[in-house]
């Protein structure tokens, strides 16, 4: 008990050490930022922070290449004996040349710091009201089981307007849960239990593929999320839950027919 | 030329040329294996093989081998044994004979990893090795371990032995501040190998134990975990990318000062700054490896940071390269086409790495081609064309003997062409979900003619990289006489003998006071 105590302490620290950091920047950053709404989907604050990060490198790529490309082509040796005309630095023009070029990168470090770290918050902290599916990931499938016991493979059945917790572990090897459609990924692994949340708003289809490799068919493990709107998923668990709770209970429902194999498949 | 003489020599640029020959071979062959993967993913389902373990060897060998056999030896190895005792002016290294020893373990290592083909099941665990499937797959985890750890045992008595002779060695007035930035580069590098392939060494025997000696270290079900091995494998292998990355910046630092006739742009940014930046940042950033493994938040966010600001040193010794162009003399020569290449290309390179710095953003794109397209450019792309950059710029001094331009031009212009059609690709469907490590890509039909780009760009790419390579071989052979010093540069290797004869120097070479390995002069 007093180790794990020890072990929070040293964890909150260095999340307040690591925080603190980024807060002075992350209200700058937040000051830069308010045209941009409050986040509901993180999926759309990756977006928009991808965005902004390629025009950002963009910028700077093509600055850099410009002045390159205008320094070789003005440079062009003309007579064989020719050298180089540069001026020599002074030791303050020198110690300039490191200085400033410090502080800039490291301004836009820290900023770009700050606004991953607010997406990083968003992508981590669950809402409350929330749908959570167990996910048990194996060479290659996708097993999920819904808190009510309904289990289903390589579908992930979720209502429009839900946000959807997966807390996911993994029976052999790594695999990665991946669902490009909503920016999101986690490893799944024997002996943990990690987690991702995504949000789907409008019904549709989504690919969920595998991001590690896990074996010989890891380009096969594949899947589908189904979002469906709230009434049809309702009608759909209902039907779920009804069949599951015949093949619990056989005997009771009057159905020798019912036999074990009816339960839902675990491998 | 007897073979028995190459083959005990002592001499450092014997040394040197034996690993260039090996690295080339390993470049070869894993080059094979790249275009083998791209054949095959010209088309959804099988292509060449229906077999996805023939794939998924091909790759474990394109990476292990391009990187462990290629461009660590390259640099680290040819670049190193042939440049550092000439460019401080000394008979040789320190440690002749562990020299020749490190050359020897790498032959075993490289032919230990050829040995994949000829084997009954081969490794097929990527050139990473995570557990839990390499220790319950049917593939050879072994042979990985022990090519990983001879070829990390030579690399580390190369270390001990550069730092000695950088150390000790040096001819009389080569002050600290007056190193070539290439010296100092593969110092750096050495010091990030002494301190970081034990890990790697550890990592690798554990999973071997855990396989064939009945360990647990990362089984879960009898108290091991799965994560400690991704932990203690990137805490080697990112710093591994600075050992890469250090010795071929250094040689881009050389040819451009060299070709442009203009000293490098603030050398104690570069020395100070870049370099010890680097080495001093590299130790603290391998979790960005891990950003979607399920580490703790509060390391992924700490780790953001630094990783971050790895871009500083990077910039400055961006800054100093583009600098060094500035109202400078430039010849269009081959090899300093590849380096300017590198100047173009590392940019989109390094940029591109930035997204990837940060752990929200990189849970979309993490395990996709994007990353296998930025660290392409970083590695294959940048770090290929230096070691090609620096062949050509030293071609005169080992062989004696002039390349061909035209050849040398025409290669440049295929590799450059290649690349960026290959990468680029690579990082576009990326983003949009392309994962990576795929044999077969059925549930993205849509990138399917992305794919066909790609294989014909490899193509060229391919093609240009042979003509390179026969230029070097024919010019090596009857290429015409280079003299001493063709490209007019007052660093040390130029002012022997090409080749320079055993002991280098017939005497001791000493410098003036106003002697600076950039101090190029009207002549």
């Amino acid at each position: 008990m007093h180790k794990q105590q020890v072990k929070g302490t040293i964890r909150r620290t260095l999340t307040a050490v690591c925080g603190s950091m980024l807060a002075a920047s992350s209200w700058a950053a937040g000051v830069a930022q308010s045209a941009v709404p409050k986040i509901n989907d993180p999926a759309r604050g990756w977006d928009s922070l991808w965005h902004e990060v390629i025009v950002d490198i963009t910028i700077i790529g093509i600055l850099f290449a410009v002045v390159t490309a205008w320094f070789v082509f003005s440079s062009r040796r003309t007579a064989d004996n020719q050298v180089g005309a540069s001026p020599k630095l002074t030791a303050a023009s020198a110690v300039g040349w490191t200085v400033l070029p410090i502080f800039i990168f490291l301004s836009i470090d820290l900023y770009t710091a700050a606004n991953g770290w607010v997406l990083w918050n968003h992508y981590r902290d669950v809402p409350a009201d929330r749908l959570e599916v167990k996910l048990e990931s194996g060479m290659y499938s996708w097993d999920y089981t819904y808190p009510n016991g309904v289990r289903t493979q390589n579908e992930l059945i979720v209502p429009a307007g839900k946000p959807v917790l997966l807390r996911m572990t993994s029976r052999d090897t790594l695999h990665s849960h991946y669902i490009p459609d909503f920016r999101v990924k986690e490893d799944s692994m024997p002996g943990r239990v990690t987690y991702l949340w995504f949000y789907p708003t409008k019904p549709g289809e989504h690919l969920v593929t595998c991001a590690e490799y896990c074996g010989v068919m890891h380009s096969y493990m594949a899947g589908r999320v189904i979002v469906k709107s709230a009434d049809e998923y309702a009608a759909w668990m209902k039907q779920e839950e009804t069949q599951l709770a015949a093949a619990n209970a056989p005997a009771e429902a009057g159905t020798p027919a019912a036999k074990p194999a009816a339960k839902p498949k675990k491998t | 030329m007897n073979l028995k003489e190459w083959i005990f020599t002592t001499d450092h640029k014997r040394v040197g040329i034996l690993y260039l020959i090996g690295s080339l071979a390993a470049f070869a062959v894993a080059g094979i294996m790249a275009l083998l993967m791209r054949a095959e993913l010209s088309t959804i389902g099988p292509t060449i093989t229906a077999n996805p373990t023939n794939y998924n060897v091909w790759l474990y060998t394109h990476g292990a081998v391009m990187i462990l056999g290629f461009q660590i030896p390259a640099l680290t190895g040819f670049f190193a044994n042939f440049c550092i005792p000439l460019m401080i002016g000394a008979k040789d290294v320190a440690f002749p004979r562990v020299n020749a020893l490190s050359v020897w373990l790498f032959y075993v290592g490289v032919i230990l990893a050829l040995m994949t083909f000829f084997i009954p099941d081969p490794p097929d665990i990527m050139w990473t090795g995570y557990p839990p499937y390499s220790t319950i797959t049917t593939g050879n985890t072994a042979m990985y371990s022990f090519t990983v750890l001879i070829l990390g045992f030579a690399s580390i008595i190369g270390g001990v032995n550069f730092l000695t002779t950088v150390a000790y060695m040096r001819a009389p007035g080569i002050t600290l501040n007056k190193l070539n930035i290439f010296v100092w580069c593969t110092l750096g590098a050495f010091v990030l190998q002494l301190i970081f392939v034990p890990v790697l060494g550890t990592a690798v025997s554990l999973i071997s134990m855990d396989k064939y000696l009945g360990t647990n270290f990362f089984d879960p079900a009898k108290g091991g975990d799965v994560l400690t091995y991704q932990n203690l494998f990137w805490f080697y292998s990112h710093p591994a990318v600075y050992v890469i990355f250090l010795p071929f910046i250094g040689v881009v630092f050389e040819v451009i000062s060299s070709h442009a006739r203009s000293a490098v742009f603030n050398y104690k940014m570069v020395v100070y700054g870049g370099i010890g930046g680097i080495v001093l940042l590299a130790g603290e950033v391998w979790v960005h490896h891990l950003y979607v493994s399920g580490m703790a938040d509060w390391l992924r966010i700490g780790q953001m940071v630094t990783t971050l600001m790895i871009s500083i040193p990077v910039g400055l010794m961006m800054i100093s390269l583009v600098g060094t162009l500035y109202k400078s003399s430039i010849a269009f020569t081959t090899p300093m086409l590849y380096a300017l290449g590198v100047v173009f290309l590392f940019l989109i390179g390094g940029l591109t790495g930035i997204p990837l710095a940060v752990p929200s953003l990189t849970l979309a794109v993490s395990d996709t081609y994007y990353v296998v397209g930025h660290f392409h450019y970083v590695m294959a792309v940048a770090g290929t064309f230096s070691i090609f950059a620096g062949i050509y710029h030293w071609f005169p001094k080992f062989s004696g003997r002039m390349y061909n331009e035209f050849w040398g031009k025409v290669g440049f212009w295929l590799t450059f062409i290649g690349s960026n059609v290959v990468f680029w690709t690579m990082m576009d469907i990326g983003v949009e979900g392309m994962p990576r490590r795929y044999y077969d890509y059925a549930h993205f039909p849509q990138f399917e003619s992305a794919h066909q780009l790609m294989t014909a760009g490899a193509v060229v790419l391919g093609v240009g990289f042979a003509i390179a390579v026969l230029n070097w071989i024919i010019g090596a052979i009857k290429g015409p006489l280079a003299g001493d010093n063709p490209w007019g540069s007052p660093s040390l290797e130029w002012t022997t003998v090409s080749p320079p004869p055993h002991g280098n120097w017939p005497t001791p070479p000493s410098v003036a006071d106003d002697w600076h390995p950039y101090a190029y002069k009207k002549g």
